[in-house]
């Protein structure tokens, strides 16, 4: 019940911090941080009292016994659909990165949205809600819900809060994530329709469809069917073309949530998913799939060079970023895997303090433009510090997470194939460039008159206070991985054993 | 004919009772409220009968046969109708124009459409389909003013008229290769007449079909579609949508089932080309729409080429899963036009113009209940989870999977991707901010509109009843 209550909590506390907007204007943020929050602490104080989370035993991935946690509730008998959550280490450590990203993204709403606040809140609630369920689901029929549910709420973010373009770029997203979830359903119900002519049964049980015996070409194509959604959302080149738009014109909050938190899923579906279901099929295909990932790598970067838009740009290196993980998980071995897990968990933080100063530096100047920008440090010392920080983490500075991450999959990849390793590490040199020059544009060089005029506010406490929560987060990261590397072994050396 | 045959074509009976009532009643007293209440009164024995009628399920004469599947979709298209009689109530605009009629014409059709749903046999397939329709023309040229309504009636007589030729001569054709006109009689012998002579019986089919297909507005029978949506009152748009729409898709199951049409491959070939071009192009053309019902027109086709692929399934599998997809589908179909109509009835009214997007822009913000409906109806036609109309597309792509029918999903992907965009289109002007002001719904058009959202997302939520009732039937 306690994955139930975590999702629970969050979809009542969206409809809570709606009506909250008839005490005051200021208040449903107030009770959206509390209702994020709440659910934090719920989580942590259920886990304290389990074993040692550094020591896990490996999961089963068929047996749900040995998981962390399960639950499983009959819904649609007819079908075999049940309401079946589990927690592993690698849903475990993607659920609390939403948990603690929402709060960041709540704090990141704080002053930006202007209008009908309680509304807004409540969708940024809804989508944590259906982000959760995602990383949690492993019912393929509840999976696929939470994977479209969540859309809806984000949907309304950027449509309504977004910025000059919001209207297109909501539709992009949603089309682009619609439709190859549709493909991924279509797969979901061939699975499920082999599974039943060999067993007679119904069943959208992970644990029953793992291991479904079919023959080398239907597994091609249903795996196919998967991979495709989840790249889309990932996203790899080139299904990327959504992201620039929808992180460009939503909302801070919204992009916060949607680099930090809603790419993440892309990668934990693949992991979690389109590798185990059709191992030999994946495997087949991990070559093409690497070339996606690097790929991507370097045409994210070679793009984010070219913006002059600092969300743009931003969004970008996330292209650029992403196509690590997507490299990782499929060199297919532990110690890209664990890079993959690690990226997966620094980019969300280093991402996230990026989208936060650029929607802090558009509702100071009001604009993203690079251009209008130029000096911004000697009016903002402490942001520019603080962007300093991130913009060396987002480039793979050692001691920070990001490189840890990044490191581990090179590693990993080049026992695997050194030539593409070799690609691969290009996006490094790559990604310091367009970095650094992003640095460079806004913060330093010769001040814009304009900007001096308008009286610039440096980041106030409560801006600090949850950009060091971050900072802390990629520090720990970068010198001490080990304890997050340890939840994630045992879960990454139980689903190798999958593959042949 | 005994009692209980009488029992058993109960609801029929009820709605011709109501039929004469409301014609007695206008010769004493013209007057509308309470033709109004004969009428509503009238839909609700008549649901009632239906229920009742389950316990005598049997055929009755060669021409009806009253079966479960039969009864529950009677049940469903006098829901609707109660729908569109709440809605004709506060949408027709009162001054001065004498509605009676329109309360009897609506009894009319919807006797018709019962007649269809139960009809086994060639006669009572025409003769429901006519009077369903005869009284629809009048119906949709109701409104006294105006010219739309009376060009979409023209246009819908006409072409009407032209299906139901067709339809006549694929019944003669037919009777001549088999020598019988009820749809088992022709499953039975068109297998030895098709020895025969495969062009008769295949020509005489083609014509029974396209003529169906005419009132289902599937491509290429769809042109008169858009016209008449936009021309007709709106609660006769939405009663169109659903009970005629509906009535004539039981009917081609029945006749295709019973008929054992799947046998000939030929036809197969023919369906599976409509399924596909309705779903591509009833969503392409909807995609340039800016008046909303025109909109919902496309969208329509496109939702009557999606369960064409149930219908195809059959030549490959005979599951009840098949039935259970028609029966489910049909039913959230239904139940998420329904919704979409009844709040463009609110919102629109009858005046013309404010059928256009842009009035719904802001409706967020002015009229919550209604646009919550509004979006709801949008999720449900693009089949996101939790709504009615996902668990209907999951069902067909069920059904297509295990029969593999690789094109046909594959259209129905690329429809569906194409649908989102115009969905979204409606839901994204209301999200925006409003500039128009507008007097508020009743309450009871809220009320409406909340209990058509609670059934559509019960039914998306928790079908697992559902499911077990349309797996009996």
């Amino acid at each position: 019940m306690i994955m139930v209550n975590l999702i629970l909590i969050l979809l009542v506390g969206g409809l809570l911090a709606m009506i909250s907007e008839r005490f005051g204007k200021n208040v449903p943020r107030i009770v959206a941080l509390g209702i994020v929050l709440i659910d934090l602490v719920y989580l942590l104080s259920q886990l304290s009292g389990m074993s040692d989370l550094t020591q896990l035993q490996a999961p089963i991935p068929s047996d749900p016994g040995t998981w962390l946690m399960h639950f499983k509730a009959e819904w649609i008998p007819a079908f075999g659909i049940s309401l079946e959550l589990a927690l592993d280490g690698i849903s475990l450590l993607m659920v609390t990165l939403t948990l603690v990203l929402g709060a960041i993204a709540v704090s990141a709403s704080w002053t930006d949205i202007k209008i009908r606040r309680g509304f807004f809140e409540a969708n940024l609630l809804w989508t944590l809600a259906g982000v959760l369920g995602v990383f949690m689901a492993l019912d393929l029929f509840l999976f696929f819900l939470f994977w479209e549910v969540m859309l809806i709420p984000m949907y309304f973010m950027i449509a309504i809060w977004g910025h000059e373009n919001r209207g297109y770029a909501a539709m992009k997203f949603f089309i682009f994530t619609q439709v190859s979830g549709l493909l991924m359903l279509i797969s979901i119900l061939a699975l499920v329709s082999v599974n039943q002519s060999a067993t007679g049964q119904w069943s959208f049980s992970y644990f029953d469809l793992l291991g479904t015996p079919m023959s080398e070409k239907v597994a091609h194509w249903l795996m196919l069917g998967f991979f495709i959604a989840f790249v889309v959302k990932l996203p790899a080149f080139p299904f990327h073309t959504w992201l620039p738009d929808a992180h460009t014109q939503a909302p801070t909050a919204g992009s916060v949530i949607l680099a930090g938190i809603l790419l993440k899923t892309g990668a934990y579906g693949l992991i979690r998913f389109a590798v185990p279901l059709f191992p030999e099929a994946a495997m087949d295909f991990s070559y093409v799939a690497m070339a996606l990932g690097a790929a991507g790598i370097i045409y994210g970067a070679i793009l984010a060079f070219g913006q002059t838009d600092f969300k743009r740009l931003i969004a970008y290196s996330s292209v650029s970023h992403m196509g690590f993980v997507l490299l990782g998980v499929y060199a297919w071995n532990e110690l890209a895997l664990q890079g993959a897990v690690m990226q997966m968990v620094a980019h969300g933080f280093s991402t996230a303090a990026l989208f936060m100063i650029a929607g802090a530096l558009q509702e100071r100047l009001h604009t993203r433009e690079l251009r209008e920008m130029g000096g911004l440090w000697q009016h903002m010392p402490r942001m520019g510090a603080v962007a300093m920080f991130f913009v060396l983490a987002s480039l793979g500075l050692p001691g920070l997470g990001n490189f840890v991450a990044e490191f581990l999959v090179l590693l990993g990849l080049f026992q695997v194939d050194p030539w593409m390793t070799a690609v691969a590490a290009l996006g490094l040199i790559a990604g310091a460039v367009y970095s650094l020059m992003l640095m460079q544009r806004s913060f330093h060089g010769e001040p814009n008159p304009k900007l001096t005029e308008m009286g610039l506010v440096d980041f106030g406490t409560r801006e600090m206070i949850t950009m060091v929560v971050m900072m802390l987060a990629l520090i720990g990261l970068g010198i001490y991985p080990q304890p997050l590397l340890d939840m994630a072994q045992p879960v990454l050396q139980s689903l190798l054993e999958v593959t042949p | 004919m005994n009692s209980s045959s009488m029992m058993a074509l109960l609801p029929i009976l009820m709605l011709s009772l109501t039929v004469v009532v409301l014609m007695i009643q206008a010769s004493i007293k013209r007057d509308q409220s309470i033709a109004w209440m004969i009428t509503g009164i009238g839909f609700l024995v008549s649901l009632w009968a239906a229920g009742y009628a389950r316990g005598f399920t049997q055929t009755v004469t060669v021409l009806l046969s009253v079966d479960d599947w039969g009864l529950y979709f009677t049940t469903l298209v006098l829901l609707a109708s109660v729908v569109t009689l709440v809605l004709s109530k506060d949408t027709f605009s009162p001054e001065g124009e004498r509605k009676e009629e329109f309360y009897l014409l609506l009894v009319l059709s919807v006797l018709g459409a019962v007649v269809l749903i139960q009809s086994t046999h060639m006669v009572s397939l025409l003769l429901g389909m006519e009077l369903m329709g005869v009284a629809l023309y009048a119906m949709i040229a109701f409104p006294e003013r105006g010219q739309l309504p009376l060009e979409a009636a023209i246009k819908y007589l006409v072409l009407s008229a032209c299906a139901s030729a067709m339809l006549l001569y694929g019944f003669a054709l037919l009777y001549a290769a088999t020598g019988d006109l009820s749809y088992a009689g022709i499953g039975t012998k068109a297998i030895l007449a098709y020895a025969q002579n495969p062009v008769l019986v295949i020509s005489g089919t083609v014509l029974v079909l396209a003529g169906i297909c005419f009132k289902l507005s599937l491509v290429p029978f769809h042109m008169w579609t858009p016209d008449v949506y936009e021309g007709a009152p709106t609660p006769v748009t939405g009663f169109l949508a659903t009970v005629s729409k509906g009535a004539v898709f039981v009917a081609l199951a029945r006749f295709f089932i019973e008929g054992q049409l799947y046998q000939y491959s030929s036809l197969i070939g023919v369906l599976s080309m409509v399924a596909i071009a309705s779903m591509l192009i009833g969503n392409l053309l909807a995609l340039k729409q800016n008046n909303v019902k025109r909109l919902l027109a496309y969208s329509s086709i496109a939702h009557f080429g999606y369960l064409l692929v149930v219908l195809v399934a059959l030549a490959y599998q005979d599951g009840p899963l098949v039935n259970e997809a028609i029966t489910f589908y049909l039913g959230a179909y239904i139940l998420t036009t329904l919704l979409a109509f009844s709040v463009v009835a609110t919102i629109a009214g009858e005046e013309e113009e404010k059928n256009d997007i842009t009035f719904f822009e802001g409706l967020f913000w002015r009229k919550r209940i209604q646009a919550i409906g509004l979006t709801v109806a949008m999720l449900s036609f693009a089949g996101i989870p939790l709504t009615a109309g996902f668990m209907g597309k999951f069902y067909i792509i069920s059904v297509g999977i295990q029969s593999g029918l690789w094109w046909l999903l594959a259209a129905l992907v690329m429809g569906s991707a194409i649908a989102i965009y115009y969905y979204l289109r409606i839901i994204f002007a209301m999200s925006k901010a409003s500039k128009i002001s507008s007097d508020s719904p009743t309450q009871a058009q809220d009320l409406l509109v909340i209990v058509l959202v609670a059934m559509v997302i019960m039914l998306g939520s928790w079908p697992q009843p559902f499911i077990e009732i349309a797996g009996r039937l």
